[in-house]
């Protein structure tokens, strides 16, 4: 029985036109309140998770991107 | 304020015109003598055009202004006569540092492709490149008559001819022009006066930028902080210049005082948290300004033309200013020298304006993005900002997002109705209306390189089959429009076999290379007829 290689998070470079991603993410925020701008961040982590499936991964994405951040109570 | 340099005075000479009281028709008048203006002037004369330059100064530029010199307009003043001084003056460099606090986020390399004559970028003050371009302007004679303390006070834009106002220190005097081109910078008086839009964004921001001059160990780099611990909560750039010349550029934000923030007794504190109280440095010359990214909607008005940042501004991260505005001359000169002579058609220098704009947008895109990174517009930009730069710091994915300014390459004219698109297959980058790229090559047994040879007229680099040269190649030379052919294993060898490798040279295959050294069309054989299709397509016929 084979056995698929366990996943991990791609931290090497991958957008084709990093400088277009970026352009187009600030633009999505765009003449939003910062309450807007989380609720609209909170849907693109959740959009993205869904199509990204694999729970490994995301489990490093969320780890990384807590990394420094100590609880403030 | 230490001087490193004596700023030279020219001489104002009164205008024949205004002793006279005649109104004469000049076949060119180009307003403004800073680099671009001067660059169009050159850019005429070798071709034999008369010009004449009109400065409201009489003096180089103020100030180190325009630094970074990138490889393409390099290529161009080769063409022009007058990059070698430039090169031996300037600083070259090629590798960029950026911090974030004390640590260094990533670093970059522009990795200039060897085998190329020019350099990827040199730095180098404004006034020496002024200079060079007025030095080479003399060996031009009568055909460059610059005219300094003659400043333009109105214009008259007509069917065929532009008319101008010109006050000097005798008075006024009227003068005519079959064309003109304004190169009179950002705040142009003459798109003013035609009350021309020049619309776009305002960032609110001010930055200072100072030039100092010292005996400092930082190597010949790039360096861009972000939020320094000697300037917190902004960004610094710094950059070496000639003459131990160092450019420093300090973000303050959008509620400084411009006019406070210029004096030495506020800028030497800024300095000396930064270079450390036991460095010895002297203040050279200091500005405050704050900038923009627009364009106006069109860079033609009948025989009025505009180039440079009097056309299209930008923020300076990525030096996209002096050098985006010569390759604005590069490409409308040969056109007005054809249809000056009436071998293309007036509609060709519509062109001037589609490919320009083109590649201002290009431009002002990636300034904007530099901008938008380096002054954040609100909250969440500055959150994904900062976050970006915290995971580049070990993630190799967000050091490609993180912004500190692209540097100025050449865009390439790919949609331009000049092209003639690809109809065989070819690999790299070679692809109509993209710039040349350089290569060494001997001709009659003399080491030079191809853009040399190219020159600044229309040419086919036609790489040889065994067979000789094709006798309806070398006729092209006679047609109306002369081509002269460069035979790749012919009259010219590639001594490192590298013109055959970035042009994709197999044995037969043609390019027409415009006078301006960028493709305009290509083929795996030669073919007369659909040379001269190309070459009509190509001068607007």
């Amino acid at each position: 029985m084979s056995k698929e290689p366990a996943m991990t998070l791609n931290l090497e470079p991958n957008f084709a036109n990093p400088d277009d991603f970026y352009e187009r993410l600030i633009e999505t925020h765009r003449g939003l309140s910062d309450a807007q701008s989380a609720d609209v961040n909170a849907k693109l982590v959740l959009l993205l998770s869904n199509h990204i499936g694999d729970m490994a991964i995301l489990t490093q994405a969320m780890d990384i991107a807590r990394e420094g951040h100590e609880a403030q109570e | 304020m230490l001087k490193t340099y004596a700023y030279p005075e020219f001489p104002y000479v009164q205008p024949p015109e205004q002793k006279s009281g005649q109104i004469v028709r000049k076949k060119a008048v180009i307003v403004g003598g800073g680099p671009i203006g001067l660059t169009m002037a050159l850019d005429l004369a070798v071709q034999g055009i008369p010009c004449v330059v009109l400065d409201d100064n009489n003096t180089v530029s103020i100030g180190s202004r325009a630094v970074c010199y990138a490889k393409r307009p390099l290529e161009v003043w080769d063409r022009l006569g007058c990059a070698a001084p430039m090169v031996d003056k300037g600083v070259g460099w090629k590798i960029g540092k950026v911090f974030r606090d004390e640590e260094l986020v990533y670093q970059f390399d522009l990795l200039p492709e060897d085998d190329h004559k020019m350099p990827a970028f040199i730095n180098l003050q404004q006034y020496y490149l002024e200079e060079y371009l007025i030095e080479r302007c003399k060996d031009f004679g009568d055909l460059v008559d610059i005219r300094w303390m003659n400043k333009v006070i109105s214009v008259k834009n007509n069917p065929d001819h532009v008319r101008f106002t010109i006050e000097t220190p005798d008075g006024i005097y009227e003068m005519e022009a079959d064309y003109a081109i304004a190169c009179d910078g950002a705040k142009s008086d003459v798109r003013e006066m035609l009350g021309a839009e020049f619309t776009g964004q305002f960032f609110q921001d001010r930055f200072l930028i100072a030039d100092v001059v010292m005996k400092a160990d930082f190597p010949t780099e790039r360096w861009f902080w972000f939020n320094p611990p000697f300037h917190r909560g902004q960004s610094v750039l710094l950059h070496k210049q000639s003459d131990d010349v160092w450019r420093i550029d300090f973000q303050l934000g959008w509620n400084a005082d411009p006019e406070e923030e210029k004096k030495p007794e506020k800028i030497i504190p800024r300095l000396k948290a930064m270079l450390g109280e036991d460095t010895e440095f002297e203040l050279e010359w200091a500005s405050v300004y704050q900038f923009a990214c627009r364009r106006m909607s069109k860079f033609r008005y009948g025989r009025l033309f505009f180039a440079g940042d009097a056309a299209h501004q930008v923020s300076p991260f990525g030096a996209r200013g002096a050098n985006t505005g010569v390759q604005d001359t590069d490409n409308l000169a040969w056109k007005l020298k054809l249809v000056m002579d009436g071998k293309a058609p007036d509609s060709l220098l519509d062109s001037y304006d589609e490919e320009r704009v083109f590649a201002a947008d290009d431009n002002l895109r990636n300034s904007t993005r530099s901008t938008d990174f380096i002054t954040p517009k609100s909250n969440i930009s500055r959150t994904f900002r900062d976050a970006t730069l915290d995971l580049a710091q070990k993630y190799g994915f967000a050091r490609k997002l993180v912004n500190s300014g692209r540097l100025s390459s050449p865009t390439p004219y790919v949609n331009s109705s000049l092209n003639t698109p690809d109809s065989d297959a070819f690999h790299g980058t070679m692809a109509p209306g993209t710039n040349c790229a350089d290569a060494p090559v001997k001709v009659g047994g003399t080491p030079g390189w191809l853009l040399n040879h190219l020159g600044g007229g229309f040419k086919v680099i036609y790489f040889s089959d065994g067979s000789g040269t094709p006798a309806a190649l070398a006729a092209l030379q006679d047609a109306p429009v002369p081509v002269e052919a460069l035979v790749i294993g012919g009259n010219v060898e590639d001594t490192k076999g590298l013109v055959t490798d970035r042009y994709d040279g197999t044995p037969g295959t043609t390019y027409l290379i415009r006078p301006d050294q960028h493709v305009a069309a290509r083929w795996r054989s030669f073919d007369p007829a659909k040379v001269t299709a190309a070459l009509n397509r190509a001068i607007g016929k």
